[in-house]
């Protein structure tokens, strides 16, 4: 890491630049992904040890597949969250295409599963499009529009399903499988939410457009004054956003049992803490999709860790809320800290 | 007085100009409603050249930055650059047209690396068509090594002195090949060295043909550093004159089409007994052993370079941050440390460096800003009497000559000489006995400014006693008593109105001279 590059003379100044040494150990500990990792591994340890059957093959199985769909969402989320936006109508995004899944499979069961697939995502896409088109043209903020939106996907998820629920019998059994068969132990739809992780990662850290909505999320006017497309690029991200809770939504179906009119309730807010307990700010700017899809992992977990724990069920949202404050502690402190040593150093060198 | 304003582009042009200038605006205009904000915005930059465009706020310098930026689209006006007719539909066609801006207030983006900053929208890439941060990186340490700075490219922006800031902003009009800079008051945050600095890169960048555009309101800079300079009032262009051709007081008379009075008119005040003291004040790596007096009656001015520590001293002072060791008494009487409102029922008050961010709340009406700190003398029964808010914010107001529309009207439509005022509303009407006044006149045109120097000096008259932190040595020369420097978090020097020189503050304010006397 360390070399010493001379300018090759001539007209301008000779300079000799130094590459400052980047500790490796010490970027590590910056990593705003580290609290979480660290608090998933302490957690499935002491779980294992307390009851050593929680990490047999069928355990992993079912953590994996318990976290796959919160994954998917958690990414979705940290993309909008990141631009310095929220979308709180995942939840009913995903119930009304899981519904939807559902209705296709029972009316048209000659469909194509792949054809499914397109089609609940096609749906996802166009509601986080509304949601896109809100926050970006009226400028309200996401909060409120996603409240609104939130009520709207719902209230239409009740009117189209009624009192109609739609069970594992009436969709094929190739679809029902992607939650049951492995490959190298992998479940199907876990191996699915993986690729969407790595695919995002590689976008949001790899392409000038994902670089934008860090830009955007850190300082909105900023990025305006930049010649930034703010408008477009958080439309998109609501779009994607939307795209994905609809494929959350595809793997639900295959995932549960039923489907009905209250699928997926509530669970904006689980993605929301999932997103801040794996590192995302959330007012934007920073953090990573791998850390909110941790985050989800470690939120799912905790329920099956608790239970194999034997500790009393009702005891898991309280923990997760502590997740969720001890976050942003340790969130606070690293910047105070950061500000502190700054302070220090400027004072030395004027 | 008549002023040389032709209708036709073919104005005088100084000798050995070409005639297909870098940039190029003939008579632009913009209204927004009923808002006339530019009537007659013209400019003409030559490559090579550091052009001023000096006027007083409103004069619709910005404005006309924000046509060059691609911000406002123009609603009449010729707009060439190098003979080309152009019509910017946003940042971005400015951008690639090869105009960068560098605003007043900072634009990076705090959570990214500073090269990533430089860099943002067209990162290099690699064989794969992903972000390459080591060739990012290398780009970004040659801007740096062409500039002669050391900033290291993988820190977030966040913390960046504002200084530095700007020489980031500069590395990024240099990677984007910039013919057209224009640097909107960029030396207003900056002191001393760190203006030097900037003066040097902007002086290599001109020699290597680019235009510059620089605007301030110091004119000190501005004779130092341009050679031409456009004057600008009332939306209007005025003239432009080449440098050496001009005076400072021509310039003003320009600006202002009024004769000012002089620029700091301390008055004579009697000055009596110590009023604060300050005794050991100390606080790790932001300032040590500070010991001062302020006496009633006088002004004392804290000079020194931007990260001296200045503000930081007086912040702790009022109660704002905490300190380690030391002691601050008032009229006597020890001050709580850590507790601004122990403070303020002590008799401070504090006129903070940044009127947006510190010193008004922007969208509250003038008369809810003016009475902020007298809440709970208005209240009866802790409920807020609309008519005694507005009673006590028109007294004020009228004292200190507000120019508003109406009490109710926000801050945020004021100009700034103007909120400037209603801070000093906000305090005064505390009745304080000591008042700290953090870089009063930053970013205040000069009609103003010099209507900010008369109240701080009645004020002074009037038996308050006064600690003002400013960058402007004029200012501090001109208005202080007694001139206390600091470098690096000690006080280096404490001048007398007679001893305190440009020099010996700037000897002491670099360290460059041991206890300047």
């Amino acid at each position: 890491m360390t070399d010493t590059t001379t300018k090759p003379g001539g007209g301008g100044p000779v300079t000799v630049a130094t590459e400052r040494t980047t500790n490796p150990i010490a970027s590590i500990v910056r990593l705003r992904e580290l609290p979480v990792t660290v608090a998933l591994v302490v957690l499935v340890l002491v779980t294992y040890l307390a009851n050593p059957l929680f990490l047999s093959a069928q355990g992993v199985k079912d953590l994996l597949l318990n976290a796959t769909i919160m994954i998917i969402l958690a990414v979705g989320q940290a993309l909008v969250i990141i631009t310095r936006n929220v979308d709180l109508s995942v939840g009913s995004i995903l119930g009304l295409v899981a519904f939807a899944t559902g209705t296709m499979f029972a009316t048209m069961p000659q469909l194509p599963i792949i054809a499914v697939f397109a089609i609940a995502m096609l749906l996802g896409a166009v509601l986080g499009a509304i949601n896109g088109a809100l926050v970006t043209i009226a400028k309200v903020p996401a909060l409120v529009i996603t409240l609104g939106t939130l009520y709207i996907y719902r209230g239409l998820n009740n009117a189209w399903a009624g009192g109609t629920q739609y069970f594992a019998d009436d969709r094929p059994d190739a679809f029902g499988n992607l939650s049951v068969d492995t490959v190298l132990g992998f479940p199907v739809i876990t191996l699915i939410a993986i690729l969407v992780v790595v695919v995002v990662a590689v976008y949001m850290a790899g392409a000038r457009s994902g670089r934008d909505l860090y830009a955007i999320g850190s300082d909105p006017d900023a990025a305006k004054l930049f010649g930034i497309p703010v408008g477009r690029r958080v439309f998109l991200a609501f779009l994607a956003n939307g795209l994905l809770a609809g494929l959350a939504g595809v793997l639900y179906a295959s995932r549960f049992n039923s489907v009905g009119a209250t699928t997926g309730s509530g669970m904006e807010l689980d993605v929301v803490a999932a997103a801040v307990v794996g590192g995302v700010a959330i007012f934007g700017g920073s953090g990573s999709v791998a850390g909110a899809a941790i985050g989800a992992i470690l939120l799912t977990t905790i329920t099956s860790a608790l239970t194999a724990l034997r500790v009393d069920k009702f005891w898991q949202q309280a923990i997760v809320g502590i997740l969720i404050l001890a976050a942003i502690i340790i969130d606070r402190v690293a910047s105070l800290r950061t500000a502190k040593k700054l302070r220090m150093s400027e004072a030395r060198d004027v | 007085m008549t002023i040389d304003h032709p209708a036709q582009p073919a104005r005088t042009e100084p000798a050995g100009r070409s005639a297909q200038p870098a940039l190029s605006l003939i008579g632009a205009a913009k209204t927004f409603g009923p808002v006339v904000a530019l009537a007659d915005g013209t400019i003409q930059i030559e490559a090579g050249e550091i052009h001023a465009l000096v006027g007083e706020n409103g004069a619709g310098k910005s404005t006309l930055v924000k046509i060059l930026a691609g911000l406002y689209t123009p609603d009449a006006g010729d707009f060439t650059l190098a003979g080309k007719p152009v019509a910017f539909r946003g940042v971005a066609d400015s951008k690639a047209a090869g105009i960068s801006v560098i605003y007043q207030e900072p634009t990076l983006f705090p959570d990214l690396t500073v090269a990533e900053n430089i860099f943002i929208g067209r990162q290099p890439k690699n064989g794969l068509g992903l972000i390459s941060t080591g060739a990012m990186r290398k780009a970004a340490r040659a801007l740096f090594d062409r500039l002669g700075v050391q900033i290291d490219p993988d820190r977030v922006a966040e913390g960046l002195s504002i200084a530095d800031q700007q020489i980031i902003e500069i590395a990024k009009a240099i990677s984007l090949d910039a013919k057209v800079l224009i640097m909107d008051e960029p030396t207003a945050a900056l002191s001393g060295v760190e203006v030097d600095r900037l003066f040097q890169v902007a002086r290599s960048l001109r020699d290597a043909g680019a235009g510059i555009m620089f605007i301030s309101h110091r004119f000190e800079e501005v004779f130092a550093l341009c050679d031409r300079i456009t004057v600008m009032r009332d939306g209007r262009y005025i003239a432009t004159h080449v440098t050496n051709e001009t005076s400072v007081d021509a310039i003003v008379r320009q600006m202002v089409g009024r004769d000012i009075a002089a620029l700091f008119p301390k008055q004579d005040a009697e000055i009596g007994d110590a009023v604060l003291t300050v005794d050991g004040l100390s606080r790790a790596g932001v300032f040590s052993d500070i010991s001062f007096t302020v006496r009633s009656g006088e002004i004392v001015a804290l000079a020194g370079l931007v990260g001296a520590g200045r503000t930081e001293v007086a912040r702790a002072v009022f109660g704002i941050d905490p300190y380690d060791t030391g002691r601050v008494t008032l009229d006597g009487k020890p001050v709580k440390a850590g507790d601004p409102q122990a403070a303020i029922d002590a008799g401070m008050g504090f006129v903070p460096e940044d009127r947006r961010k510190q010193g008004l709340v922007m969208d509250l009406s003038v008369a809810r800003n003016a009475t902020l700190t007298l809440r709970h003398r208005l209240a009866r029964f802790g409920i807020i009497s609309g008519r005694r808010e507005r009673e006590a914010a028109e007294e004020w107001s009228a004292r200190l000559q507000v120019k508003t529309g109406s009490q109710e009207y926000a801050v945020s439509t004021l100009s700034g000489g103007n909120q400037q005022k209603v801070v000093l509303a906000k305090w005064l009407a505390t009745e304080p006995t000591f008042l700290i006044v953090d870089e009063p006149t930053r970013g205040i045109d000069v009609g103003t400014k010099s209507e900010v120097h008369r109240l701080i000096s009645e004020l002074a008259g009037r038996g308050i006693a006064i600690l003002m932190i400013s960058s402007e040595l004029p200012e501090v020369l001109g208005m202080a008593d007694r001139v206390l420097v600091m470098h690096e978090g000690r006080i280096t020097a404490e001048l007398t109105r007679e001893e305190a020189t440009p020099e010996t503050v700037m000897h002491a304010a670099t360290g460059s001279l041991e206890g300047a006397r």
